[in-house]
């Protein structure tokens, strides 16, 4: 007789036994051991039918092929930039796909990206040592210029992204403020600065409490009970193609 | 002689009072308070992240590094001088290893995970504080691990065997005294820390480990309720 | 960090407006706690926003400096603690952990904040040593105002050890406290651009131009002075942050 210890959208712990007896089927963060399954993780639950599985509640960017991320140059050799990722590995990113331009041989690349300039740029390659390969040569990736930029828990870019965009396209039409989340955490905002402080408070809110119920109701009273004084509905502001990078991800994130 | 009744008066497989908190350091990934009696550890941790030096990195996965230090006011004596003795280093070596079979760090070739224990006050049981705390840390950071790990330190004053001992009972001198720092991994009952410092038969010994078991799973209970208070937030 | 990060929070700072919302003058909020360590002869915690700091105070019998042999003597210490702050390396105090102990102990040594006369017992033989250490458990900025406080509450929070025959008995505390005679209040405050701001977060410390630390007593009496950054200050300036300290100086001084 197989018996779930947990419910769905509980916190688990490393260690907490989940479910007893051999029916139900340990998916990622969780594993067997013996009649239990149990976590590896601190997360949440998610059950779907038999599959056990756990979505972590915290931890460091892993990198992967496709994201698009924010980094910032760190170092500049000949053959290009060395970029931090907020993660625990810096990628490269080569002279041949950061621009179409031909660069000559001993040319100043930091006219093209200077050390502590951030960039939203797009990992092409992870290898088994986590060495990460990037390129700037695709729609939407570019030097970021002016803003400010804020790291949160890579965790919780789903949340603070929503279904189709919906919450971080929420958030910009409240504070009037341009948003591009990274899916390594790092946000990069622009607006006035009190446009900036509301949206920066507003997703440091979603980050602590994304696990919650009703996220999406409780942001949007947020927003209501802080609006902005001077805030220009109709100003029109350029679409930037970040809309389309910036994708919720395939989990069931439906609002808790 | 016997030793009729503790110290301050706790039965003999009774833990001082415990107080636990996930998240106390803002800047770190995963951070921990844990209160043993009169023993204070913190833990911090950072990780995994970019490993110097070079040497060090192991490219099949992540290393732990943990580090504990005692500060200066903590002792029940005299100023403590900053700066590693002979023994906050092996003790930093030997939490390093009563942690290391629960993580698992596959995913973070060549990086590393430091964890940072300081204690601001202490009355004995400080390596077990101080490996509970780093292990609430671990968690908290979202490090992947099987299990958490729970210390206590058993042992035996003159002829009952008891846990948790405080600084008064290792210090007891009207008997035999055995002071033995355990770490178990709840869910398998494997112990990760062992260490000895006195008197003891065998027989006596299991029989510790015994009661040490029940007190750890008890321990672990604590330590699990830490980790998820941090997520019972009020809501306006 | 570039021009572009200074240029961005001066954005900020000409709308009387900082990162995290505050005005330039404003400090976070302020929470002080006695008697967090019982090891120790004194101590306290002090939060200032997140940035939280602990010191103690160990007492002990020693033989005076030879060049002041009625007075007690007094050590401050500092270590700026790995686990408040991912870019602080273990190993030896390196010059950043120097600078604040110093200047931690100026502030109590020249204000004659102690009575060092009432802590001999024995001239030119015995007299009390006040051993003040300071240990960071997170920085989010502004560590020197909040070493400075917590040391100063620290003293206040000090009992004296009995003493007898020669021999100290930690375990025994007594009614005694140390003597006191002023409290000196730590103020710093740091210059970006025009602008002056009190109470730094960790990204305006990235970005000053200068920082002045001024440290004075109940009667507005300055006890010390110390000048960081890379810019120099003008007489002017000087004048200005010394009478921006004074003010804040009684602010810190009521949480005592």
């Amino acid at each position: 007789m197989s018996e779930l210890k947990v419910s769905e959208k509980d916190v688990v712990v490393p260690g907490e036994v989940i479910a007893e007896g051999m029916d139900f089927l340990p998916s990622s963060g969780t594993y067997r051991l013996g009649e239990r399954i149990l976590a590896n993780r601190l997360g949440i639950i998610r059950i779907e039918g038999k599959v056990i599985k756990l979505i972590p509640l915290g931890g460091k960017y892993c990198p992967k092929k496709n994201d698009v991320i924010i980094g910032k140059v760190k170092d500049i050799n000949f053959s290009g930039w060395m970029i931090d990722t907020s993660s625990a590995y810096h990628a490269m990113l080569s002279l041949k796909d950061a621009t179409t331009d031909y660069v000559r041989k001993g040319a100043d690349l930091t006219k093209y990206f200077n050390i502590g300039d951030y960039l939203v740029t797009q990992i092409t390659n992870v290898t088994s040592q986590n060495l990460i390969d990037l390129t700037m040569k695709a729609p939407g990736l570019r030097k970021l210029r002016n803003g400010r930029i804020i790291n949160i828990n890579p965790y919780k870019v789903p949340r603070v992204i929503g279904k189709q965009g919906s919450m971080v396209t929420m958030i910009k039409k409240a504070t009037n403020c341009q948003i591009i989340v990274g899916q390594n955490g790092v946000i990069w905002l622009q607006g006035t600065p009190e446009g900036e402080i509301l949206a920066v408070e507003t997703i440091k809110k979603i980050e602590k409490e994304s696990h919650m119920q009703g996220l999406t109701d409780r942001i949007q009273k947020y927003l209501d009970d802080n609006k902005l004084k001077n805030v220009n509905t109709e100003e029109e502001r350029p679409q930037h193609h970040e809309e389309k990078y910036a994708k919720s991800e395939k989990v069931n994130e439906d609002d808790l | 002689m016997t030793y009729k009744k503790r110290f301050d008066g706790r039965e003999y497989d009774e833990t001082r009072k415990i107080e636990v908190k996930a998240g106390v350091i803002k800047r770190a990934d995963g951070s921990a308070m844990f209160k043993i009696g009169n023993t204070v550890a913190y833990a911090a941790v950072y990780g995994p992240r970019e490993l110097y030096p070079r040497f060090m990195q192991d490219p099949e996965k992540g290393i732990l590094r943990c580090n504990y230090n005692m500060m200066p006011f903590s002792g029940s004596g005299e100023r403590v001088r900053p700066g590693p003795s002979r023994r906050a280093k092996e003790i930093s070596m030997v939490t390093e290893k009563a942690l290391l079979p629960v993580v698992d760090l596959g995913d973070f070739p060549n990086a590393v995970v430091d964890v940072f224990i300081e204690l601001p006050q202490t009355d004995a049981g400080t390596r077990c504080a101080g490996i509970c705390a780093a292990s609430i840390a671990l968690a908290d950071a979202g490090i992947q691990m099987k299990d958490m790990v729970s210390a206590v330190s058993v042992g035996k004053v003159d002829d009952k065997l008891v846990v948790d001992l405080n600084y008064e009972e290792e210090a007891y001198e009207e008997g035999p005294v055995a002071d033995i720092p355990i770490a178990m991994i709840p869910s398998t009952g494997e112990l990760t820390l062992l260490q000895m410092d006195g008197e003891i038969k065998k027989d006596e010994l299991l029989k510790a480990f015994e009661i040490g078991k029940k007190t750890l799973l008890r321990i672990n209970e604590i330590q699990k309720k830490a980790l998820k208070e941090k997520f019972k937030l009020e809501v306006e | 960090m570039t021009k572009e990060a200074k240029e961005i929070i001066i954005k900020y700072l000409k709308e009387n407006n900082r990162y995290d919302g505050r005005k330039l003058d404003q400090y976070r909020d302020i929470v002080i706690e006695y008697d967090i360590s019982k090891s120790a002869e004194g101590s306290a915690r002090v939060k200032i926003g997140d940035t939280e700091v602990l010191a103690g105070i160990k007492l002990a019998v020693e033989a005076p400096y030879p060049d002041t042999p009625e007075d007690g003597n007094l050590m401050v210490g500092a270590e700026l603690l790995p686990m408040s702050n991912p870019e602080f390396e273990g190993g030896p105090p390196g010059i950043d952990s120097i600078e604040l102990a110093r200047v931690v102990d100026r502030a109590i040594r020249e204000s004659k904040a102690i009575d060092t006369k009432k802590l001999c017992i024995k001239k030119g033989e015995k007299a009390w040593a006040v051993m003040i250490d300071i240990c960071p458990l997170n920085d989010s900025g502004n560590l020197f105002d909040a070493a400075a406080l917590a040391a100063v509450a620290a003293v206040k929070n000090t009992k004296f050890p009995e003493y007898k025959d020669g021999i100290i008995d930690y375990k025994k505390k007594t009614n005694q406290s140390l003597p006191i005679k002023k409290l000196p209040v730590s103020v710093t405050i740091i210059k970006i651009g025009d602008y002056y701001l009190v109470d730094p977060i960790n990204d305006e410390e990235k970005v000053i131009d200068a920082r002045l630390t001024v440290a004075l007593t109940e009667d507005n009496v300055i006890c010390a002075l110390q000048k960081g950054g890379d810019s120099p200050l003008s007489v002017d300036n000087v004048s200005k942050m010394i009478d921006i300290a004074a003010k804040k100086a009684a602010e810190l001084r009521k949480k005592l």
